[in-house]
């Protein structure tokens, strides 16, 4: 697995295996804060910045254990590292728009338990990846992650005009919704000569 | 749990705490916690029950031990020791499993490890553990991986039958059933939960009509 390109990285991270509509990772904020498009993708880029950053230093982190012969320590060690993050992420934000950070409110503690951040560590580290295609892997994954909570956003906000009948209202209309999604980006799957 | 000839309150706290996650509050159906492992692991019934049983072990476990340490804990750092705590049993579940059976290991992948991460368990942490005494943390604990699971062979009985025309590797409809495979992939998960969402929906909505 080790000698894949990183284009295909990229493009695999973010279109044809999306975190969101074809792995399920991350689908408590997709449902959560999906309702308006401000918040859905100011909430995207903080993902990508936790996921970029916890996956560099998840990597470190693997190397040391690895090293130590101390494997069985991974999933505590990479928790500990994403939950810094995250904290790390909310002081700056806190502090540089307090109005995002009170529009993301509990959604940005909660990237701590956002599988999608713990999932990259993990998928990476069992995949083998160099230091690069961590961070390209990275990279593509939190941007699939994105796009498809401003995707999802976008048909969120047009549904509000829309007369929708009171039993599909709510979570169950954007599992729906998702599942479409879900479908069309099944298209993708041939790319980058078939997987 | 326990049986009693009277029923005093304390009794029905707990049953209470039993019941409620079984359905009332069940935690995907619910309170609709714990998504991405409903949808990833069910493609079949038997992941569905290992993955399960291996959430009710973490779930009543760090329960457990959050309700012991609850009053040691300083209020700011509960949420990293909560997940410490969980990461741990999820540690155990993880080598328990690869010791176990290789094949159903393959088959969870990774989504083992995330158990970590699945807002059930801290949720329960947070909301129960960390204000109730043991038993009754247990008892919830067991209450809502219960929960968990009935929620996780509803996907997974619906996904697999309608998927492979199979229970449980079984063969349900002979050989001239044509599988309807979009149930197997990603969408199907989505479709299969919401269509169960919508399930439940008419069905509140035509007993508060009647009520």
């Amino acid at each position: 697995m080790n000698d894949v390109s990183l284009g295909f990285i990229f493009l695999d991270a973010l279109l044809i295996n999306n975190f969101v509509l074809a792995v399920f990772l991350g689908i408590c904020p997709f449902i959560g804060v999906s309702a308006k498009f401000s918040t859905a993708w100011r909430m995207g880029v903080s993902v990508i910045f936790v996921i970029t950053v916890s996956s560099v230093l998840a990597y470190g982190a693997n190397a040391l254990l690895v090293a130590l012969n101390a494997q069985y320590l991974r999933i505590i060690t990479f928790i500990v590292i994403i939950a810094s993050t995250v904290q790390l992420v909310e002081m700056f934000i806190k502090k540089s728009s307090p109005a995002l950070f009170r529009a993301l409110g509990i959604y940005l503690p909660l990237i701590t338990t956002n599988c999608a951040v713990l999932g990259v560590a993990l998928f990476q580290t069992a995949r083998e990846y160099s230091f690069a295609q961590s961070v390209v892997y990275a990279i593509g994954s939190s941007g699939g992650f994105c796009l498809a909570l401003v995707l999802m956003a976008a048909i969120r906000e047009r549904l509000e005009l829309s007369d929708v009948p009171p039993t599909a209202q709510g979570t169950a209309l954007v599992l729906m919704l998702a599942g479409l999604l879900s479908l069309a980006f099944m298209g993708f799957a041939g790319m980058g000569g078939g997987s | 749990m326990h049986v009693h000839a009277t029923i005093d309150p304390q009794d029905t706290v707990n049953q209470d705490a039993f019941l409620d996650g079984l359905w009332k509050q069940n935690p995907v159906f619910v309170q609709v916690l714990g998504t991405c492992p409903t949808l990833a692991v069910t493609n079949s019934v038997s992941n569905a029950l290992a993955m399960g049983a291996a959430t009710l072990f973490v779930l009543v476990c760090s329960n457990v031990l959050i309700s012991l340490v609850r009053k040691l804990v300083p209020k700011q750092v509960r949420i990293a020791t909560y997940i410490l705590i969980i990461a741990t049993f999820v540690t155990v579940v993880d080598y328990v499993i690869k010791a176990a059976s290789i094949t159903v290991y393959k088959a969870l992948g990774p989504f083992i490890a995330l158990i970590v991460v699945n807002c059930i368990i801290l949720g329960r942490a947070e909301a129960y553990a960390s204000r109730n005494p043991v038993g009754r943390s247990a008892l919830d604990g067991l209450g809502m991986g219960i929960g968990f699971i009935i929620a996780l062979l509803c996907l997974g009985g619906v996904r697999e039958i309608l998927g492979a025309g199979t229970f449980l590797g079984y063969p349900l409809f002979g050989p001239g059933y044509q599988p309807w495979v979009l149930f197997l992939l990603p969408p199907g998960g989505f479709f299969t939960l919401g269509a169960w969402l919508l399930a439940f929906n008419a069905w509140k909505r035509r007993k508060e009509k009647t009520a």
